[in-house]
């Protein structure tokens, strides 16, 4: 047939295509800005700290100034060198968590939408059992038996227990690509489900898949943060959570040392923030529908433009704008009326 | 077929100067450039294109259903309404438009599975819109009319109560005429109504529509990409390309008298109605990027009767100024006027049909 | 019907499932702890409570594994879950049975709330994308990457300890007398306040940025652009035919999520000292309570199992697909 007659929709979609990278989008550039600084801060941190986190001094319950920059705790130790020290830890736990956990999503999601069938029944079921089971009871329950876990087992049951929600992502994006057209041409060719899924799939699942490895980065600093406030990881492990549990220990809340508490608590909301800004550049990535349309609210409004379903903007721009038309239309239009005396009837 | 109307009826709806943008910024793309249309009383117009020509922005833009990032930037687009007057569709505020939508104009979208609310049953949706626009009517009155559009369109009454999931493809798309029927508009815009349906299920619904518009008077502006269904069911035909419409006239007379080059190339990529098979074929080379058209005509590159000169002039829609055609018989293309002034000759290829 | 029967199956795999969990983590750890602390209490614990422990934490390894396993089905069957090592030598489920229903009262309602109010506000912010409701979006992304826990901190320290409005912790004041009478009843509902708000306020902002991005993304399906071509007035639009669709996905998202939300809530419980499920948890941990630990950990699956189970039934009663299959 014909090419022109193929093509049976017309898409109402933009034919902008610019803006698909999705690490060019000024959200995800701001979160990888302040998550970098939290990872130097991590890599450098405990060389850095202007004292060690532990040592005590005679400067008690201080609030900050140029000596201690946040200020002391109860007995003299420097809050800003635990924050310092204790970065490396969040971060080293929460990466490798991210990792562990991104493969074993993979894995189970990918193979899950990829074989479909009764495979993606049981792994589906497997995944949504890991899902609504709580994780974190699950894990306070095993630490709380284990003791002395160190932090590889510590990285290892956040993991197992973390990785459900994004095998539940790439499931079921695996299934869209599965029937598209170049997924069933390499089928078509012969190529190994292993070829196909990795050269044909996965490259394809790199935005859910780097969003996955987020969301589970995000989800075990939690974790870790709540389980070492709440004293499940032994205390002398320091990270931002240590700080919150000496904190609350210590009475810091009642006794109004807000240096003690506030800052661990905005780094964890600091670092979430920048991680979820990553995540909102992907999400627009992936679902263009939730993609702004370029311009600023702010700019929209002064222009009179008012985006949304149903009520299309209109803005009468100057004439000017509509190359050389408008001379013509009226020179075809004094034209029209000639031709039509001319053409009286057919 | 027989009864056409002429081009000297009423107009029921005109766009004049109708641009449109996708995107806010600079870097917009036109995807519609001043475009003008006038569909008459009872008439069944026929919008045919390639894919992304703009044919559906069109019509989306000229009720301003056009969802974001497109941009109206100008344009005007005349309805009459009810009481006979004409409004500026563009110039309305929302109240306005709301009021007017689904009386004067109603739309039939391109996927009738989408365009049926999942969770409610069709009866419902048939029947809110008539809720809104005859508020004094009551619930049995409005029952009744829903019964009266299930007839219209072939449904058995006990439908109304089904989930859009509980009917199929078919129905769905009746249903979605017999809802755009139920305030009797005197538009009806088809976007593509028979797109997801099997060959002898469209034919059905085409035949239906037609019926219906014999029976009820509306006028239709039918957009497909089929150009030998609109050749069989419309009065006439207007065909875009890059967001512009390059040739307008009557449809019989478009199909045997086509003159725009790339009308020509259309018409014959379909097989031919009747007569002798001949052979098909396409149109080498793809439409222009419209973020970054060229100067001049936009066909230019893909067209064999292209000069030089063709790069100069901008296309504007007007009379052939060939004998034979009939007076509303349109064209933009720079070969039927402007080049003949200066005295170069029309290529056979495109006088002869 | 197909759906209930695989939700049904669901259901009872993942009740297997956990309570298999639950069975095997004490046998898979390395040491014998509940040995260690049954030997402490050697003499002082009656022969029918040792039988039980043991049965629950496999310390009968001459029996073979399938054994202890029918053994501790058939034990739970029967309510069983040990005696608590801390408050000993309570049942575990009576401990269970009193701090249920506070558990279930504040962060059963609190949850509610927040998923309601942030399903409205999701609804707006959704619905008027590209205006100044978009300003919304960055606080509740903060609230929304702050552990519950720290909120509740703060709470405390600003409305407890500096304002002074609304007690530092406990469940009711200890002046009344627990019992239906309106003093105590008064007591719970302001002493649960300032938790109940954490909760909603640390917990809303998942549902609403959740909410708003489905309706965004069901405002360019066909029919809600055919709702507007009818001319429907704004709120039908946005509430019968946006809304009314996004809320699906967002009910499935509400049980699929809920594990995640009760899992921070417990922590909140413990900084408020607030007599439920989670802070018996917490001390129970630190208090090596292993039977009592166990217990709960069951019991909060199970909340969440139910939960799931009504999450279930209401978006079967808003979604016709899945009532009648065609």
């Amino acid at each position: 047939m014909a090419q022109v007659a193929v093509q049976a929709t017309e898409t109402l979609k933009p034919a902008v295509r610019k803006h698909f990278v999705f690490l060019r989008n000024t959200k995800s550039i701001v979160g990888l800005a302040i998550f970098g600084f939290f990872l130097v801060v991590g890599l450098i941190g405990p060389w850095i700290a202007p004292y060690s986190p532990d040592k005590v001094s005679t400067a008690a319950s201080e609030p900050p100034s140029a000596i201690h920059w946040l200020g002391t705790t109860q007995t003299g130790q420097d809050i800003f060198s635990q924050l310092l020290v204790g970065t490396r830890g969040v971060m080293v736990v929460s990466i490798s968590t991210g990792i562990i956990a991104t493969f074993i999503a993979a894995a189970i999601g990918v193979t899950s939408g990829f074989l479909g069938g009764m495979w993606d029944e049981m792994l589906s079921m497997f995944t949504n059992i890991f899902l609504v089971i709580p994780g974190l009871p699950l894990i306070i329950i095993i630490m709380g038996m284990m003791k002395e876990a160190g932090v590889g087992a510590i990285v290892l049951i956040i993991s197992l227990t973390g990785w459900a929600w994004g095998a539940r992502v790439l499931r079921s994006q695996t299934m869209s690509l599965r029937s598209r057209d170049f997924v069933e041409a390499s089928r078509a060719n012969g190529e190994t489900r292993f070829r196909t899924i990795f050269f044909e799939i996965l490259p394809n699942l790199t935005a859910i898949l780097a969003s996955t490895f987020i969301g589970t980065v995000t989800a075990s600093i939690m974790s870790l943060v709540t389980l070492s406030y709440i004293g499940v990881i032994p205390p002398s492990d320091w990270s931002w959570g240590t700080v919150l549990y000496w904190a609350q220990n210590s009475g810091a809340f009642t006794q109004g040392l807000w240096w003690w508490y506030a800052p661990a608590g905005l780094c964890v909301a600091l670092v979430g923030m920048s991680l979820a800004l990553i995540n909102f550049g992907i999400d627009e990535f992936v679902n263009p529908r939730l993609r702004n349309t370029g311009m600023n609210a702010a700019e929209l409004k002064k222009r009179k433009i008012y985006p949304r379903i149903g009520f299309t903007p209109v803005v009468q721009k100057a004439a000017s704008k509509s190359r050389l038309k408008t001379v013509h239309s009226s020179v075809s239009n004094s034209r029209l009326v000639a031709s039509e005396r001319n053409n009286d009837g057919k | 077929m027989e009864n056409k109307p002429s081009f000297e009826a009423e107009p029921a709806l005109t766009i004049n100067n109708l641009s449109v943008d996708y995107g806010f910024t600079d870097d917009a793309v036109h995807a519609l450039r001043n475009v003008n249309l006038t569909l008459h009383k009872g008439e069944v117009l026929g919008l045919a294109g390639e894919s992304g020509c703009g044919k559906s922005t069109l019509v989306y833009a000229a009720t301003r259903l056009l969802p974001p990032p497109g941009l109206i930037t100008s344009g005007e687009v005349w309805v009459t309404g009810d009481d006979g007057k004409q409004y500026n569709l563009l110039a309305l505020n929302d109240r306005q438009l709301r009021r007017e939508r689904w009386v004067d104009t109603a739309i039939v979208f391109q996927g009738a599975l989408n365009s049926l609310n999942p969770v409610y049953k069709v009866g419902y949706q048939i029947k809110d819109a008539i809720k809104v626009h005859r508020p004094k009517w009551s619930a049995a009155r409005r029952e009744e009319r829903a019964e009266e559009l299930m007839d219209m369109v072939g449904i058995a009454h006990d439908r109304l109560n089904a989930y859009p999931h509980q009917l199929s493809g078919g129905m769905r798309q009746r249903v979605m005429i017999a809802m755009a029927l139920a305030l009797e508009p005197k538009v009806l815009i088809m976007d593509e109504p028979t797109t997801a349906l099997d060959v002898v299920m469209q034919r059905q619904i085409v035949q239906q529509i037609m019926e219906l518009r014999q029976k009820l008077g509306f006028a239709v502006i039918f957009i497909t990409h089929d150009i030998s269904l609109l050749i069989e069911i419309a009065d006439r035909i207007a065909i875009m390309y890059a967001g512009e419409i390059i040739e307008d006239g009557k449809a019989m007379e478009l199909y045997r008298q086509a003159r725009h080059p790339y009308t020509k190339g259309l018409i014959g990529s379909f097989p031919p109605l009747h007569g002798a098979r001949k052979e098909l074929g396409g149109i080498p080379g793809s439409p222009p990027d419209l973020a970054d058209l060229p100067q001049g005509c936009p066909f230019m590159a893909r067209c064999a009767y292209a000069r030089p000169e063709c790069a100069s002039y901008d296309v504007a829609l007007q009379p052939t100024g060939l004998p034979q055609d009939s007076v509303g018989h349109t064209v933009a293309c720079q070969l039927f006027v402007e080049l003949q002034k200066d005295g170069v000759p029309l290529p056979t290829g495109l006088v002869n049909s | 019907m197909k759906f209930f029967i695989r939700r049904a199956v669901f259901y009872v795999i993942t009740a297997w499932a956990a309570v298999t969990l639950n069975f095997f983590i004490p046998r898979l750890l390395p040491g014998d702890p509940v040995q260690s602390l049954l030997s402490r209490y050697q003499g002082n614990i009656d022969v029918n409570a040792v039988k039980s422990l043991r049965v629950l934490f496999g310390l009968d390894s001459q029996k073979p594994l399938w054994q202890q396993y029918f053994d501790y089905f058939g034990q739970l069957f029967h309510g069983d879950l040990g005696i608590s090592l801390q408050s000993f030598p309570t049942p575990v489920s009576e401990i269970i049975g009193q701090s249920l229903p506070w558990t279930i009262g504040l962060v059963g309602m609190s949850t509610i709330i927040a998923f309601v109010l942030g399903t409205l506000l999701g609804i707006v912010l959704g619905w008027h994308r590209g205006t100044k409701w978009d300003a919304l979006i960055p606080l509740t992304t903060f609230f929304s990457s702050v552990p519950y826990f720290w909120i509740a901190l703060i709470a405390i320290a600003v409305f407890g300890v500096n304002l002074g409005w609304f007690p530092l912790s406990g469940s009711y004041s200890p002046d009344v007398m627990p019992g239906l009478n309106m003093s105590f009843i008064a007591s719970v509902c302001y002493y649960s306040f300032l938790p109940a708000l954490t909760i909603v306020i640390s917990s809303i902002a998942g549902w609403i940025l959740g909410m708003r991005n489905m309706i965004v993304t069901v405002s360019s399906e066909d029919y809600v652009t055919v709702a507007q071509a009818k001319g429907l007035p704004e709120s039908d639009v946005m509430f019968h035919y946006a809304a009314r669709n996004a809320i699906l996905p967002q009910i499935s998202g509400f049980a699929l999520s809920l594990g995640f939300v009760v899992s921070g809530t417990l922590v909140m419980e413990q900084v408020f000292s607030y007599q439920g499920i989670g802070y018996r948890l917490l001390q129970a941990t630190s208090n090596n309570d292993y039977p009592l630990m166990q217990g709960i950990f069951l019991i909060i699956t199970f909340s969440v199992l139910i939960a799931n189970i009504l999450a279930d039934i209401v978006y079967a009663l808003l979604d016709p697909r899945t009532r009648k299959e065609a």
